[in-house]
């Protein structure tokens, strides 16, 4: 009887590389320019993640040129290409949302220790 | 050719398109239908055919007997929800004991959808019509009340039609013009986008467009 999910399951990616809050990550976008397509890049930390089948998102900060930038991107996107995970942080919170408020030395996060 | 059938909304979530748009969707299951009855001009003064939805775990107990004894006659399955739909053509006419499935639709791009809104029971006017209520603080002492009726010595009585609480929902709805985002015929899934009218499990009538969605010329 549950068809609601086997709709949202055959939109979900099969791999996706497994990452937590607190990890850096490089996430590779495709963008549409007219005909070409080109991949953008963009690498910084995983503040929060929300679950919810093919629904799900993830929100990736980083401070460039001095100004935060977030993004929040869908986890199933076509558009997403690859995401690397560049660094596994070690954080005692899901959503890092107190990193807004941080700069320069307090907003660093500990590097956890590779199981 | 049948106007259209029944269906089941099973829930809405989000699809993605190619170039990673999200869209909103509802799926419904719609469908298979048996064929009941036959309406003919000569017979009933129009054309129609009386559609009955095939569900699992239709028990024989909760069915009336003259119910019962309609669906012998065609030898159908149990079925709970009947429901008429016009006759659009001559071509390919149902038979009595037919299934239809969302292969009906397999042409159109877009539907118009039928269901009963969720009853919202007795809504007060800022839920039921939209008004701006009071402040909520600073000693308003004015919070969500409808505010004056029927004034004094003019008109000194409440006009007819004035907006005022009461029963909410529940109501049959109409949604025109769905664009309809994939149909999978093996599940009887029906997707189209945007919201429907009603809670997850109401019943549907899924009716194509007459005219498919073409406005009509002015002369």
């Amino acid at each position: 009887m549950d068809l609601l999910s086997y709709v949202e399951d055959k939109q979900m990616k099969e791999k996706i590389p497994h990452f937590n809050t607190g990890d850096t990550v490089k996430i590779f976008i495709k963008v549409e320019e007219g005909q070409k397509v080109r991949t953008q890049v963009f690498e910084g930390v995983v503040i929060s993640k929300r679950r919810g089948k093919n629904r799900g998102t993830f929100t990736v900060r980083k401070v460039s040129f001095g100004v935060g930038v977030e993004r929040i991107f869908p986890l199933h996107s076509p558009t997403i290409e690859k995401i690397e995970v560049i660094r596994q942080g070690k954080v005692s919170r899901a959503k890092l949302y107190y990193l807004r408020g941080k700069r320069g030395k307090k907003a660093r996060i500990k590097e956890s220790e590779p199981q | 050719m049948i106007e259209g059938l029944i269906g089941k909304k099973i829930g809405m979530t989000q699809l993605f398109s190619t170039k990673g748009e999200v869209a909103p969707v509802t799926v419904i299951k719609a469908g298979p239908c048996v064929v009941l009855q036959i309406k003919t001009k000569e017979k009933d003064g129009y054309e129609a055919v009386q559609l009955g939805l095939i569900e699992d775990k239709v028990k024989e107990k909760r069915l009336s007997k003259p119910l019962l004894g309609h669906l012998k006659k065609v030898s159908a399955p149990l079925v709970r929800m009947i429901k008429e739909f016009k006759l659009l053509s001559s071509e390919n006419p149902p038979a009595l004991g037919d299934k239809v499935t969302v292969d009906l639709l397999s042409d159109v791009k877009r539907v118009h959808i039928t269901g009963t809104s969720k009853g919202r029971g007795f809504a007060g006017v800022v839920k039921r019509w939209g008004f701006r209520g009071g402040k909520a603080t600073r000693g308003s002492m004015f919070h969500r009340a409808p505010g004056s009726i029927g004034a004094s010595a003019f008109p000194s009585r409440v006009f007819k039609g004035t907006r005022l609480p009461g029963r909410m929902g529940g109501q049959r709805v109409t949604v025109k013009n769905l664009e309809i985002m994939n149909i999978e015929e093996d599940k009887d899934l029906l997707i189209v986008k945007g919201a429907i009218p009603g809670p997850k499990g109401g019943y549907l009538l899924i009716r194509r467009l007459l005219s498919d969605g073409k406005a009509k010329k002015r002369e």
